[in-house]
């Protein structure tokens, strides 16, 4: 299993039945195909979907049926179709369990760079401030840095998407939870040691006292 | 009152330095025959585009755009628009970017009468920049004003002769709120059928919004 997809298996144990979950773009995509036995949850698409399903089989798209990213996709037993001041009503007003998003950068504020990157082409921050702060808990979905570069800080320099509001990041190195007192690792992947984890963050890691191997 | 016209000849209500409010989600409900006939049939120019994602490279806005005809654009993601990102390069104040939300809760505050939110969105980050902060049972908010155009195309799946409108899906998008939120709005719909053969149940926008019907077009 490769990076992303191990970091999305590991995600997807963090859902329990009955959540409703927003997932990001790119990795975070992949989470849906990990949900656990037993485990029911509703996907949100942020422009007006409650119950939305996998990708539009080919021959079967329909343009009027489409995520976050464009893509025709299918939606399921029970879904509603909405317009987005709804569905931002949905995730302002705290009715989303979870957002997984991944990010450019993170720190141990909880804060939240993911949307532009100075002097680069500026894309939109789309739904992701909104996310961000509505979502009950707001997990980061990433590789830990970016081709050895580090992505988990101790002060994001890149403009913020939001200030404190992440809960949790997972990486395929570790789990880690953001604490009142910084960056707690809480689970590390198998044939890693403290020291490798640490010296791939940019900021200081607290190590749980129940420190557990990370399984996908 | 017939609402029934050509794309032509609706799209002549868009004047000169007019904003334009455009729905659609990407490609999804997106007016591209009212688009269309803007950029072949009207001359109107130094327009303030209201879209969420001012389209993508398939899209007649961006052919809008080349012509030199927007000046402003307000949106939030425009990623999939490179005519956008340009002009955010070349002229920082041309292009506004909301986050999704905001942009939708303006523009449904300017269609429901009233002047302005506060929104938790955006606290933090350069958002903010210029906009009154405040802190209601200890957390912080930023004031966002509501959002009017002159003129807004949307799309419907389905509408009856008296303007009701069925988007049908993920169509509703910013389309369902931008009709409530100008003082001309022009509709394309897939299909248009009588007076009462449109289910009242399944009404996405009520037709006393929708001030031209037009025939959508496979463009």
């Amino acid at each position: 299993m490769d990076a992303k997809n191990f970091i999305a298996k590991r995600v997807a144990r963090e859902l329990k039945d009955g959540d409703v979950v927003n997932l990001g773009i790119g990795l975070p995509t992949l989470i849906a195909n990990y949900v656990p036995e037993g485990v029911s949850i509703t996907l949100q698409a942020e422009h007006g979907i409650l119950g939305a399903g996998p990708a539009a089989k080919e021959g079967e798209e329909d343009p009027e049926i489409i995520n976050a990213g464009g893509f025709p996709i299918t939606v399921l037993p029970g879904a509603s179709f909405f317009d987005s001041a709804t569905s931002f009503g949905i995730i302002r007003g705290g009715h989303v369990d979870v957002t997984v998003l991944g990010a450019l950068q993170v720190d141990e504020k909880g804060n939240l760079a993911n949307w532009m990157v100075p002097g680069k082409r500026v894309p939109g921050m789309g739904g992701a401030m909104d996310l961000v702060v509505g979502a009950r808990k707001v997990i980061v979905a990433m590789e830990h840095t970016a081709k050895g570069s580090h992505k988990i800080l101790d002060t994001c320099t890149f403009p913020l998407t939001a200030v404190g509001v992440v809960n949790q990041i997972i990486t395929e190195m570790g789990v880690m939870e953001i604490t009142e007192d910084g960056i707690k690792l809480t689970e590390i992947a198998q044939g890693l040691t403290v020291e490798d984890v640490q010296s791939a963050t940019g900021a200081k890691l607290i190590i749980a006292d129940n420190l557990a191997v990370m399984e996908s | 009152m017939d609402k029934i016209t050509t794309a032509a000849e609706a799209v002549k209500a868009v004047k000169d330095g007019d904003t334009l409010l455009v729905g659609g989600f990407l490609m999804a409900g997106s007016p591209e025959t009212l688009i269309k006939a803007l950029l072949e049939t009207s001359s109107a120019k130094n327009l303030t585009v209201v879209s969420n994602d001012t389209g993508t490279v398939d899209s007649n806005m961006i052919k809008v755009m080349k012509q030199g005809r927007v000046k402003k654009v307000h949106g939030s993601y425009i990623g999939s628009n490179p005519m956008t990102g340009q002009m955010l390069i070349d002229d920082a104040d041309s292009v506004t970017l909301y986050p999704q939300g905001t942009l939708a809760e303006k523009i449904r505050c300017g269609g429901a009468g009233i002047a302005g939110f506060y929104t938790p969105v955006g606290v933090g980050t350069v958002i903010e920049n210029g906009k009154e902060k405040r802190t209601f049972d200890g957390k912080d908010y930023l004031l966002e004003k509501a959002l009017r155009g002159n003129v807004a195309f949307v799309k419907a799946t389905v509408a009856d002769k008296f303007g009701n409108c069925f988007m049908r899906g993920s169509t509703k998008n910013f389309g369902a709120l931008m009709a409530r939120a100008a003082d001309y709005v022009i509709a394309e719909a897939k299909k248009i059928v009588e007076v009462g053969e449109l289910d009242a149940e399944l009404v996405t926008i009520p037709g006393i919004f929708i001030d031209a019907l037009v025939q959508s077009e496979d463009v």
